[in-house]
């Protein structure tokens, strides 16, 4: 018998239309040293002219320069599909001459977002919540190095429980092909040997056809991403008019998959996994942030430490178990706690009577 | 005086003569020549840069061979200084090249103190000149001299302008060393960026006081290109050591997607200028110029620092020898009288430490005694207490027998008895347990009393004989 049509297919239809007539935003945070086409790159990405005007400081103004944390908000259209892209830009990052703790900034930049979340979550009135919280953090990796740099190295390690982050090899029209492929094996190697998490793309389903399973592959394996940015569309001698960098012995497109990996990050950014990157930030670090506020408020002192209820991307299916979990354990401390202290008394009472009772015998 | 009037006269009659025929010292440039060739060349680099920015891979290529290096990790604590010597030679000219590298520059979080091991370092070339040239045995022209002739400093790409690293460095090092600022790393940059940053680098190198060498424009010969030159400054190159072919032949280049970037095409990157300013050009005039300006100017701040000076306050020159010899006759005051008082010192050190160890001897002593004499009086009282305990044992032996004989006198009396009194007594005896040692030996009275008749008449000799104590009913009762 043909089963009768219920229509519960048209959901996805329906979300999409919803989340069409919302609207999307993303934060997208960039850092790096000056001069390694940071802001090139984003104009690149998002098509746009955000750093029009700029002022770009001399290196004698540099070398006592404090990181500054600018926000550029502008809104994009695609096809009817709006987005509040937010652009955090760290100029100053690594320019000083004495560069110690010069990331602290933006590690309380992220912990602030996160804190105003918090607050307008647990607040009364939460029609109109303002998400500022950094969705992604593009970090910019000089190709002019033999891997990561000591300053690299501590300012992932203070961020990389907090935000998602996607290195990327800059300016990488400097390397050939060998070089390229020896240095993302370096730098992989060095975040494997130093600790640090990175965003892991998700594990693709098992159901999937087989160029996607690829693509996923070969995704993961150009890790990280070696990108060129360019702002000058090239028109001459081209088929076509295309971003590009124009050389005395050839032309840079950077459109072209075999030049640079600029278009799978776009692809990785923006097309696939803008939306892994927000709910990411909202399961996994929010979660961590506001678990560890929440301890932190309510046992203060307690030599416990928040990071045994670390949440991993695999487990944030028993997200909701954790605090439950927390306070039965709390419980049943507290049992045991009771059983000995009862125990105890038992003992001395028996204890007490025993020589009671020898004194009555010997008397 | 007549040293001085002889000089004069030699100012006043220098004149211009003309020569009748063909002498011949016009070969004095050769023999010059032919001297230094066999006494080989020696020239010294310094390349300064960040870790990765291609210093090695440039000195490569730009004197075609291979220097072995390895590669430098990112995370040394602080910068120091490599040098390598290297002999080399090019048709009948030896070249003794020492090229020195700054390992772990640029690396470090603070970078504060960057600058410090390379100019510790140049100065302590200059040093070594200086010590081999104040020496009495000299042997200058055979020494090795390894002061820097040129410090190449490499500048990171970044299209914008110079780091504030680099400025700091460069400004410490202009009035030591010759300094020709490069581009590394140049193919990444295109035309029109590359002439806007060659622009800005020497704006700001200019406006912050930095001298960097400057060709020298004095030589009618070399005026032109090295003039030309000077406006290309800073050079970009690109260093590669890996050969391509391009057309029908073998290029140094390096070899990317979109095309070749060829080491030695004036179009592509400055890597010819380079060489040729460098070695094929002025390699004699930095050499010069190091000895001539920046050594010499290290020799008079050390010297002026020494005490040394020019001229008298009469504005007689001074002889070295003179405040050389002075200066010695003072050193040695001085030593004598810092020994003097480090003998002092020592002599009183050891009067103290002497009186101090005697008056622990003396306390040592006095404790001694002290704990004789207390452990005398211990033993004394310890004697008086044993004595005062025998006096007891004594007494208790001697009341315990008299306790027992009169126990024995009166169970005797008591044997007519009956049994039940028994019980009594052994109740009696029982509930009063105190008496642990009075009633096993009361026990044994009484057992022997039922046994053995009273045979004491009066109690007084009951007394003496416990047996007859025990029987007698009267003294029973009371007894108990």
């Amino acid at each position: 018998m043909d089963k009768e049509y219920v229509g519960f297919a048209t959901l996805p239809s329906q979300v999409h239309r919803k989340s069409v007539k919302r609207g999307f935003d993303f934060t997208l945070m960039v850092a790096g040293e000056s001069g390694l086409g940071k802001s090139t790159l984003v104009d690149s990405l998002f098509l746009t002219d955000l750093y029009s005007e700029r002022k770009i400081l001399n290196a004698e103004e540099r070398i006592s320069q404090t990181l500054e944390i600018t926000r550029n908000a502008v809104e994009i259209e695609e096809r009817g599909v709006k987005v509040k892209l937010t652009i955090v830009d760290t100029p100053g990052f690594g320019d000083a001459v004495d560069n110690a703790d010069c990331w602290t900034p933006i590690a309380r930049y992220i912990n602030e977002q996160f804190e105003q979340y918090f607050r307008d979550e647990s607040g009364l009135n939460r029609k109109n919540i303002q998400d500022n919280r950094v969705h992604c953090l593009l970090y910019f990796i000089s190709p002019c190095g033999h891997g990561l740099r000591p300053i690299d190295v501590e300012f992932l390690k203070a961020v990389h429980d907090k935000v998602n982050i996607v290195p990327v090899i800059a300016k990488s029209d400097t390397l050939t092909p060998r070089e390229v492929k020896n240095l993302k094996q370096r730098v992989r190697d060095e975040i494997e040997e130093f600790g640090i998490t990175i965003y892991q793309f998700p594990d693709c389903d098992s159901d999937e056809d087989e160029e996607f399973k690829q693509q996923d592959t070969a995704l993961k394996d150009s890790f990280p991403f070696a990108v060129i940015g360019s702002n000058t569309v090239i028109r001459e001698n081209v088929e076509r008019p295309m971003r590009g960098r124009v050389y005395p012995w050839g032309v840079v497109e950077v459109d072209n998959p075999s030049h640079c990996d600029f278009v799978k990050l776009r692809n990785m950014l923006i097309q696939t996994h803008m939306q892994d990157l927000k709910d990411v930030t909202q399961e996994v670090h929010y979660e961590n942030y506001r678990a560890q506020c929440i301890q932190n408020l309510s046992r203060s002192g307690a030599k416990e430490r928040a990071s045994r209820n670390k949440i991993s991307r695999q487990s944030i299916t028993e997200l909701s178990l954790v605090p439950l979990a927390d306070t039965e354990k709390l419980i049943r401390e507290k049992d045991e706690e009771l059983r000995r202290m009862q125990e105890m008394l038992q003992k001395m009472q028996q204890q007490m009577q025993q020589s009671q009772g020898e004194q009555s015998d010997t008397l | 005086m007549a040293a001085t009037d002889i000089d004069k006269s030699s100012n006043e009659e220098k004149r211009n003569l003309s020569l009748g025929g063909h002498v011949g010292f016009d070969s004095l440039p050769d023999q010059l020549v032919s001297k230094s060739v066999a006494q080989g060349f020696c020239f010294n680099i310094l390349c300064v840069g960040e870790t990765g920015i291609g210093k090695s891979t440039l000195m490569n290529t730009l004197f075609n061979t291979t220097f072995e290096n390895e590669e430098a990790s990112h995370y040394q604590n602080g910068v120091y200084l490599r040098p390598r010597t290297y002999d080399l030679q090019e048709s009948n000219v030896h070249l003794k090249l020492t090229i020195v590298d700054t390992v772990g520059f640029g690396d470090q979080i603070n970078k504060e103190q960057s600058y410090k091991p390379i100019v510790d370092y140049i100065d302590t070339q200059f040093e070594n000149y200086l010590q081999e040239e104040l020496k009495i045995k000299r042997a200058l022209f055979n020494c090795h001299d390894t002061r820097i002739h040129i410090c190449l400093y490499f500048i990171a790409p970044t299209g914008h302008s110079l780091k504030s690293l680099d400025l700091v460095t460069m400004k410490k090092l202009d009035s030591k060393v010759n300094i020709i600022p490069i581009i590394a790393k140049a193919d990444t940059i295109s035309k029109s960026e590359l002439h806007k940053f060659k622009i800005k680098i020497m704006s700001e190198l200019v406006s912050n006081g930095v001298q960097i060498y400057q060709f020298p424009t004095d030589d009618e010969a070399v005026t032109e290109i090295n003039a030309s030159m000077n406006a290309h400054l800073p050079f970009a190159v690109v260093g590669s050591t890996e050969e391509v072919k391009v057309g029908n032949k073998l290029v140094r280049a390096r070899q990317y997607p979109w095309g070749v970037v060829q080491v030695e095409n004036e179009s592509h990157c400055d890597f010819v200028k380079l060489r040729e300013m460098l070695i094929r050009v002025n390699m004699e005039d930095l050499r010069e110029q190091t000895h001539a300006r920046h050594y010499e100017l290290y020799r008079r701040c050390k010297l002026e620092e020494m005490g040394f000076k020019d001229t008298d306050p009469d504005s007689q020159p001074f002889s070295l020898q003179e405040t050389y010899e002075a200066k010695r006759k003072e050193f040695m005051g001085d030593l004598q009288h810092k020994e003097e008082e480090m003998r002092q010192m020592f002599v009183n050190k050891v009067k103290e430490t002497e009186a101090e160890l005697k008056e622990k001897e003396r306390e040592l002593h006095d404790k001694f005694e002290q704990l004789k004499r207390m452990h005398q009086e211990e033993k004394r009282k310890v004697e008086e207490k044993r004595r005062d305990l025998e006096e007891e044992m004594n007494a208790f032996n001697r009341r315990k027998v008299a306790a027992e004989t009169l126990q024995a006198q009166s169970l005797q009396a008591a044997s007519q008895q009956p049994l039940k009194k028994d019980k009594d007594k052994k109740k009696s005896v029982k509930t009063e347990n105190q008496s642990g040692a009075n009633l096993s030996s009361s026990k044994v009275m009484i057992a022997k009393a039922n046994m053995e008749p009273l045979n004491c008449d009066s109690w007084w000799q009951a007394m003496q004989c416990c047996t007859c104590l025990v029987k007698n009913a009267a003294w029973r009762e009371g007894f108990f």
